[in-house]
């Protein structure tokens, strides 16, 4: 029961960002019916967000240090970040530890300007093109946006710490009664998975209950009528297009203290992302964050140990293997509406 | 000649040409002048040039004629060099059985997932074969290692029970592979003056196949087979509704671009007898998109021209550095050098990837047929400029 609940528990971080990532791919399929192959590219675009604004902030300047000496014994030369000029030495200190959680206010509007930008200035020249043509032109952009990443922030990983607060794990078994020591989980993954709740739950809340979003809704159901009725459709999508690349980057924002990152972790996290997505149901929202949770949780289930003595090489393949049967047996996906993109 | 119009004729004569006066063609500067690094005549990469030039053909034959994007591609690539390996392994040093065995796996294969993925289209069977190709990478890597070599990749060793053959030379080295006693590493060098042009065995096997599958490809476009499978790219309902069934079709044609990318697998295997994983990952089946798509999807020379460009690109343009840029702008003032060097910098050397991934969105976005199409429309702009006032004609439409 024990190694139950902790596979769940690691398979929802993960889940979460797949989720994410998904849920974003799937408002832009599902309002703008493009397939976007960068969408990978804003996921590590808003990890190298955080990146940067950890390295803004620390930002220092060097100050000799009468009391200290180095090994020569002249005066120490000390890095001092200018953010402990300007806020004291204690406030400062915190502000760098929690760079990571701040990224977040930094991360928004870039990626919304991100993605509006891409929306206006390429994708949009692309509704009328065959699918094939915006997978392509996309994948190019993507090769574009990871070579730029890589150009200025080089080719290896950049670990970016969480706050001291949420380093190190915690006893979960202990809390909910299990013997002590069996199900341990690091506070970061908890924090990461109640973070792509809320964000999720917003994105939701957003198109249910406010007028934008009911717009948006309609203009999903039927983009001609809503034109017709005299509201400028192709500005709100627009705007969704922003939103779904604040989602990527947030999840990517976020995903920096698990996995540094590097120039190419949008590729990596895009393939998967397809396969959710298309198992969830291509244009269907609540789909994509099923199938993000159900493949996350089930990829780590596959690499419990007894599973792989079972059935070798399983863990590496089940998202797949899921996907595969999925799209065979069941064309539109778990929660996909009929007709959308059944063929 | 040999049942082609005159038009195919003429292209598969310039192919010929192309492909058999290469080592002339791409080292056009003399030996340690300072454009010589942009010769591209050394075995290794003219061999590169022609076995990708047979993948983006074969990859051609399915997403040119039929529209179905297949993003698994690198998987029949990587079968075939596996299995040509351990033809050298296991059966003799011989090229030949080595190339038949990659092309009968990798067709075997490639029925098995062209009859599962094409009961889908459009994206979902990119995915679908994006899915296979990945899940044959991942077990590659961890679980089939003993047969697949895993990370280390799968080579030849001194104690390789091989059965026509020896396991080890007089020398006590591993064999290499030959075609009847050539060994394909094999070069002669001819020096004109101050021009040193490479002969390589292995360059010309793989020339003569290139010829071979492209010749091939010719008779396939041109065939009531291809006919149908164009048909099927540009409506497939109303093929549906004429009685047909357009499954076979599309089946044939992806064994048959799966076969093809078996045989260059294969023949990669051949001019260097080592198979790794990586070469079935996905960005190496985006590769050869990005090579169809550049120089013209549904063309018959475009796939050829584009895996020529890319490879091109990799090696040469990737081995620009700073220094050389340097000296090539030396002739501006110190502070305009510098600073167009400073620009030029990221597209060049390390950076070629994005130089790429540049001119293959704006052939995407501008030029949807490829280099082909950019050079019919130059040839169409010379030729307006010659002849004034003949209006050019009008095109049919097919009725949607």
């Amino acid at each position: 029961m024990d190694a139950i609940i902790l596979q769940i528990l690691n398979g929802l971080d993960k889940g979460s960002a797949y989720a994410l990532i998904a849920l974003g791919l799937t408002l832009i399929f599902g309002t703008l019916g493009v397939v976007n192959f960068a969408h990978g590219a804003l996921f590590m675009i808003g990890a190298f967000c955080a990146v940067t604004l950890s390295r803004i902030i620390s930002f220092s300047h060097e100050v000799i240090d009468e009391t200290r000496t180095d090994f020569l014994g002249n005066p120490l030369k000390v890095d001092v970040p200018y953010i402990y000029d300007w806020f004291g030495e204690a406030t400062g200190a915190a502000i760098i530890d929690w760079s990571v959680p701040l990224s977040i206010l930094f991360a928004i509007p870039i990626m919304i300007a991100v993605g509006v930008i891409m929306e206006r200035g390429l994708i949009k020249h692309f509704y009328k093109r065959p699918h094939a043509d915006q997978i392509l032109v996309t994948f190019g952009l993507a090769i574009v946006l990871q070579e730029i990443i890589k150009y200025y922030y080089g080719a290896n990983p950049i670990p970016t710490p969480a706050p001291e607060a949420f380093k190190g794990s915690f006893d979960f078994g202990a809390m909910i009664g299990f013997a002590e020591n069996t199900i341990i989980y690091p506070y970061w993954r908890l924090v990461y998975f109640m973070f792509a709740a809320l964000i999720i739950g917003a994105v939701f809340a957003f198109l249910q209950f406010t007028t934008f979003g009911m717009v948006v809704r309609a203009g999903m159901a039927d983009r001609e009528t809503v034109g017709l009725l005299g509201i400028n459709i192709d500005k709100r999508f627009t705007i969704m297009f922003g939103i779904a690349a604040a989602v990527a980057g947030l999840a990517g924002v976020m995903y920096v203290p698990i996995n540094p990152p590097n120039y190419h972790m949008g590729m990596d996290f895009l393939v998967l992302s397809f396969v959710v997505v298309v198992v969830g149901g291509m244009g269907s929202l609540p789909g994509a964050v099923l199938a993000g949770f159900l493949l996350g949780i089930l990829e780590s289930f596959a690499s419990m140990r007894q599973v792989i003595d079972l059935i070798p090489g399983i863990n590496q393949i089940i998202i797949y293997l899921v996907a595969i049967i999925i799209l065979l047996t069941r064309p539109r996906g778990l929660m996909g509406r009929k007709g959308v993109m059944e063929d | 000649m040999l049942g082609l119009k005159k038009k195919d004729a003429t292209l598969l004569l310039i192919v010929i040409g192309l492909t058999m006066f290469a080592p002339f063609i791409l080292n056009p500067f003399p030996d340690g002048s300072a454009m010589a690094q942009f010769n591209a005549g050394y075995p290794d990469l003219m061999q590169r040039f022609v076995i990708f030039g047979i993948f983006a053909i074969g990859f051609n034959i399915l997403f040119g004629l039929t529209g179905y994007l297949s993003f698994g591609h690198a998987a029949f690539l990587g079968i075939g060099s596996y299995s040509a390996v351990w033809m050298f392994k296991l059966l003799s040093m011989n090229v030949i059985p080595a190339i038949l065995l990659a092309m009968v796996m990798s067709g075997l294969f490639a029925l098995l997932i062209g009859f599962i993925s094409l009961r889908r289209s459009g994206i979902y069977f990119s995915i679908l074969t994006l899915a296979f190709a990945q899940m044959m990478f991942a077990l590659a890597y961890s679980v089939l290692t003993p047969i697949t070599g895993g990370e280390t990749g799968l080579q030849l060793a001194l104690d390789d029970p091989r059965v026509l053959g020896a396991s080890q030379t007089a020398g006590g080295n591993i064999p290499v592979p030959g075609l009847f006693g050539m060994e394909m590493r094999n070069s002669f060098d001819l020096a004109i003056s101050s021009w040193v042009f490479t002969f390589n065995v292995g360059y010309y096997f793989c020339a003569l196949i290139l010829i071979a599958a492209f010749y091939l490809a010719i008779r396939i476009f041109r065939s009531p087979f291809g006919m149908m499978l164009r048909a099927i790219k540009s409506n497939q309902t109303r093929l549906n509704y004429t009685g047909l069934n357009p499954r076979p079709y599309t089946l044939a044609a992806f064994v048959i671009s799966g076969m093809y990318a078996g045989l260059a697998g294969g023949l990669m295997a051949s001019m260097d007898p080592l198979a790794g994983a990586e070469r079935m990952f996905w960005t190496a089946s985006g590769e050869v998109v990005l090579m169809t798509i550049l120089g013209g999807a549904g063309t018959l020379i475009g796939p050829v021209l584009g895996a020529g460009m890319i490879k091109y690109m990799e090696n040469i343009i990737s081995k620009i550095n700073s220094d050389i840029l340097h000296s090539w702008f030396a002739f501006l003032p110190d502070g305009l050098e510098d600073f167009i060097v400073a620009i030029v910098y990221p597209f060049i050397g390390k950076g070629w990837h994005l130089t790429l991934g540049i001119i293959f969105m704006l052939v995407v976005i501008f030029l949807p047929g490829g280099l082909v199409e950019g050079g019919q429309r130059i040839a169409k702009w010379l030729k307006r400029g010659k002849t004034e006032d003949t209006k050019p004609g009008k095109s049919t439409e097919p009725a949607e």
